[in-house]
């Protein structure tokens, strides 16, 4: 038989957006909020990125991983939020109605509000086509990390690493480190993916080489991954005949994007937003099913931590409070230099704040917001790169009293290299 | 017998986002920096090129708890050019649960007046629970 509660607000996902969002309800009057969880204990990734660079915008302090999440983990010990670990989401419906399975057996909780906070999973060797055999030793990076830093597991002796984000290098320091020779980062575009900052510490402190417009092009071994082919790409990231050469490593590592979990959203016929990989959301986090919310990597990859728990505790808030939103007033989209927006929807001016990610690294340029003819927001960039998410407050914008469409356009001299 | 002694280095700013990319000159005892947009990268950048330091962040094992590995950091940043070596010796660390964040687990690394703290609580194990992925 099914255990059947009743709850103001679900949350799915122990992550920092879940734990934010969760304790974000409880203040804001929520009664009995649920907090779920898959993994053994809360915190999502937080717990394998040992690496400093956490909370400072939160706590004004550098922060790892675990100890950002064990700032939030404290707090959730001390509150009445009801806490499931080992216990995985199956199951939501429009109701609010969500199906969860533990060692103790099926759950039906019947919610008020349901906040999704799943978080993102990596991108695969299948996803971006790799060809050659199929030998054990090729990875996704941040399995590695966790492997590395939770396990206490190494990936191999030799590694080569595909793609220049933030995860590709900070394992690629955590393995030279741990005494994993890194022969090489590859990158297909023509810039850096992720922080110079990140380039610097991880990459140059331990000579790793580093080869743009390269990418990896084929796999060799047969048990076990004895070279990978590396190839110079064009302009349109296409492979450039005979250039291109065997480098011998045991282990190949992926870091070439992540996406956001959104299984569960998507079988409740919430549409999904192509450019950032989650259901398009207001500034609270509402999907198009008023209760329903989301938040977090689960909505957009976030680059930092501090952003996600900020806007996840107003998700929470929105979530707790019993009246429903007011109608849609702004549609935000991407135009030319914009890979992602998030929220895509503006209800009430002047809340919150609104995400833009870059398409490209660029520089000495300009960020915009229009609506029909007339710019409601204009702002120079010195610099911006599709790693860091530019943030903008929603008060600082001059919504007109007109409703509709607002195009959001960047500009600038483009950045090659670091 | 650094009379004469002249020395130049190229260093990449990263006080902030813009990752200048700077020429720090050393003549006889002074820093001389080329290329930095701001007051700010240019005090970075002299520390960087005089004695650069980095926050390092490592695990060592842990016994009975719920977790294999302990994660632990330098409470301030360490001389970057001895991070491996400090790697190295702290590796073979062993503690017991529980730990609570913030402990020091071996202060004073290298005479540097710097500790190692675990960066996470591990509670005693919970013998009903089982950790595996
Ligand atoms: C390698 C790496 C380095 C980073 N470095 C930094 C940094 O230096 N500074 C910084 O500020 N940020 C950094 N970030 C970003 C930051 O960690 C993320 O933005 C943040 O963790 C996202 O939080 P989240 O809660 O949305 O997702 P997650 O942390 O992924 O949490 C989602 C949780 O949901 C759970 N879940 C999913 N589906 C279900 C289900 N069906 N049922 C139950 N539970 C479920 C998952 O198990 C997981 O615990 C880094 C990220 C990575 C990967
Ligand atoms: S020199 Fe100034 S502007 Fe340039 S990266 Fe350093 S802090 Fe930023």
């Amino acid at each position: 038989m099914p255990k059947k509660v009743l709850a103001d607000v679900v949350v799915i996902g122990g992550g920092p957006a879940g734990m934010a969002a969760a304790l974000g309800a409880r203040e804001s009057g929520a009664k009995i909020v649920f907090l779920l969880e898959r993994g053994d204990e809360l915190g999502g990734i937080l717990n394998q990125c040992i690496h400093a660079g956490f909370g400072v915008q939160r706590f004004g302090e550098e922060l790892t991983g675990p100890e950002y999440a064990g700032i939030y983990k404290d707090r959730l010990a001390s509150s009445s939020i009801e806490v499931m670990t080992s216990t995985l989401v199956c199951e939501v419906n429009r109701d609010g109605y969500v199906k969860a399975v533990n060692r103790s057996g099926i759950w039906e909780i019947s919610a008020r509000s349901v906040v999704m906070a799943m978080g993102c999973r990596e991108r695969t060797r299948d996803m971006i086509r790799i060809p050659g055999t199929r030998p054990s030793g090729v990875f996704t990076a941040g399995l590695v990390q966790y492997m590395v830093n939770v396990d206490g597991l190494l990936p191999g002796k030799e590694a080569v690493i595909l793609g220049s984000g933030d995860i590709g290098l900070i394992v690629a320091r955590r393995l030279e480190l741990e005494g994993v020779r890194v022969n090489a980062v590859v990158e297909i575009r023509d810039s850096l993916s992720g922080l110079v900052r990140n380039y610097v510490q991880c990459l140059l402190d331990f000579n790793i080489p580093m080869l743009f417009s390269h990418t990896v092009t084929g796999i060799r071994g047969e048990d076990r991954v004895e070279a990978v082919k590396i190839s110079k790409v064009d302009n349109s990231w296409r492979p450039i005949k005979g250039a291109s050469q065997w480098m011998e490593c045991d282990c190949l590592l992926l870091s070439v994007g992540l996406i956001p979990e959104n299984e569960l959203t998507q079988r409740l016929g919430i549409p999904i937003c192509p450019e950032s990989g989650g259901p398009y959301i207001d500034e609270k986090g509402t999907t198009e099913i008023p209760h329903i919310f989301a938040c977090g990597n689960v909505s957009s990859v976030f680059d930092l931590v501090d952003y996600v728990s900020i806007i996840s505790e107003r998700t929470g808030s929105a979530a707790a409070l019993k009246n429903p939103p007011a109608p849609v007033s702004f549609i935000l989209e991407c135009g030319g230099g914009v890979g992602l927006v998030v929220p895509q929807r503006i209800r009430e001016r002047g809340e919150g704040d609104i995400f833009v990610r870059p398409a490209t690294a660029l520089r000495d340029g300009n960020i915009r917001f229009q609506r029909g003819e007339r710019i409601i927001y204009e702002k120079p960039i010195s610099i911006c790169r599709p790693s860091e998410m530019i943030r903008i407050p929603s008060r600082g914008i001059e919504w007109p009293h007109e409703t509709g469409k607002v195009k959001i356009e960047i500009d600038g001299e483009p950045v090659q290299g670091i | 017998m650094e009379n004469q002694f002249r020395e130049s280095k190229e260093i990449i700013c990263t006080a902030c986002p813009m990752g200048c990319h700077t020429v720090v000159e050393r003549e006889n005892n002074t820093l001389l920096v080329r290329g930095a947009r701001c007051p700010r990268g240019e005090r970075y950048v002299k520390e960087e090129a005089d004695d650069p330091r980095r926050i390092v962040a490592t695990t060592i094992k842990i016994q009975n708890g719920n977790i294999r590995r302990l994660p632990v950091k330098t409470s301030r940043p360490f001389p970057r050019d001895q991070i491996r070596a400090l790697v190295q010796a702290i590796s073979p660390l062993e503690v017991s649960a529980p730990v609570k964040r913030g402990e020091i687990i071996k202060s004073n690394l290298f005479g540097e007046n710097i500790d190692l703290v675990a960066t996470r609580d591990v509670p005693l194990k919970d013998k009903k629970k089982i950790t595996h992925y």
